[in-house]
């Protein structure tokens, strides 16, 4: 299936006709209350909060954090950014609690500093990854949206943003600019290689209660692993693989003298083998 | 809109960036609308610390509204119902349906059309 992110830019791609169809397709909407269920048991908001919507689109999000159960911490007040015109149509006619914003998140998210409890995006950051005209580049609206977002999050405040990278080359430069911004950033992943897995960007910004880093937003829940991959780069960082005159090194030195057409001699079992000591 | 968001809303445009002039942003030739949602006590008092009263004092001259306390109800006041249910009708249940923000900075009109406003900037402002 092709990706709507190819096809056409969010505000056009979502006319009318396609806000409609998302909007009532049952499958869709089941899927995006799982998930924004997911992001606010992630966010673990204790009382009635201030929330951001990202890309909230025709409120189906939004709708779950207005009827959250007060013993949940909820009711939920929330501000709704999107730049499809006519999804925010059908949210309108919807009657949806939270206000409403038409905006391209990124161009910034224009709120003072440190507005927001929390805020939650569901399938939509991905669409920074493309530039529609040639005076705004991905990594630009990238670096506006998180540093907007991370100025507009109280201290302590948490942002989880659901997202479908199209490659691992989007889903580090997305984590990746969140991390610039200041972001402490870690990425969940739900039914890991199937066709349904899920990915959620957990973002915190410091000050607050969370004890120690990112991985404490997943203490007590179940079935979580924690992968870290700042360890596995730290260490890889201490001991350089490969030193100068091991067999590692004698092995790329021979590959790259015959890419550039030198005669190397063939490997053998003795290549690289240390010689017994000569008297 | 309502008017606590208006009151965290500042000018999107790039060089109004940390500019003092940039907050409140101006309402004109507003139409409001009262809408009922639900009371709630708690929600008030955790985003009244946040809002910012002159800047909301300043809306509601604007507004023409003149039963605004001239300071932020604070501690033992927003224990008061009566206190807390005026804030909600002000801050919750008053909406802007139509009407204008202006930057007190650059100038910028951003129109607010069936309770919506448009934030969309052309590049060269961003």
């Amino acid at each position: 299936m092709s990706r709507p992110e190819d096809v056409l830019p969010p505000d056009l791609f979502y006319d009318d006709n396609e806000s409609r169809k998302y909007t009532t397709s049952s499958r869709i909407r089941n899927i995006q209350v799982d998930m924004t269920h997911r992001a606010l048991e992630l966010l673990d908001l204790k009382s009635p909060s201030l929330i951001l919507d990202i890309g909230c689109g025709s409120g189906l999000s939004g709708e779950i954090l207005s009827q959250e159960p007060s013993e949940q911490g909820g009711p939920h007040t929330w501000i709704g950014m999107d730049i499809s015109p006519s999804m925010l149509d059908i949210a309108l006619q919807r009657g949806v609690e939270g206000d409403l914003f038409l905006a391209d998140i990124g161009q910034g998210v224009p709120f003072r500093p440190g507005t927001f409890d929390a805020a939650i995006s569901i399938s939509a950051i991905q669409w920074l990854c493309n530039a529609e005209s040639s005076d705004v580049s991905p990594e630009g609206r990238l670096r506006r949206f998180f540093e907007g977002l991370f100025a507009s999050l109280r201290r302590g405040g948490r942002a989880v943003c659901q997202f479908y990278p199209k490659n691992d080359i989007q889903r580090t430069m997305i984590s990746g600019a969140a991390i610039k911004a200041g972001f402490g950033a870690g990425i969940l992943e739900d039914d890991p290689g199937t066709k349904n897995s899920k990915l959620y960007l957990v973002l915190t910004v410091g000050g607050g209660g969370l004890q120690g880093d990112i991985t404490g937003v997943v203490d007590g829940m179940n079935d979580v692993d924690i992968l870290d991959a700042r360890r596995k780069t730290m260490e890889r960082s201490q001991t350089p693989s490969t030193r100068k005159g091991d067999k590692a090194w004698i092995m790329r030195k021979k590959e790259q003298m015959a890419k550039k057409g030198k005669v190397v001699k063939a490997n053998s079992k003795y290549t690289g083998r240390k010689r017994r000591p000569a008297f | 809109m309502k008017l606590l968001t208006a009151n965290f809303l500042v000018c999107a445009v790039k060089s109004c960036k940390g500019s003092p002039a940039a907050f409140p942003l101006h309402l004109r030739d507003v139409e409001l609308e009262l809408q009922d949602v639900d009371f709630q006590p708690e929600f008030i008092r955790n985003i009244i610390p946040r809002v910012d009263w002159d800047g909301l004092n300043q809306m509601a001259n604007e507004l023409n509204f003149t039963n605004i306390p001239q300071t932020k109800p604070e501690g033992e006041t927003l224990r008061n119902e009566q206190v807390l249910r005026d804030l909600h009708r002000l801050l919750l249940e008053t909406q802007v349906t139509e009407g204008k923000l202006i930057c007190g900075n650059c100038g910028h009109e951003y129109t607010i059309k069936e309770g919506i406003p448009n934030f969309l900037l052309p590049s060269h402002l961003v």
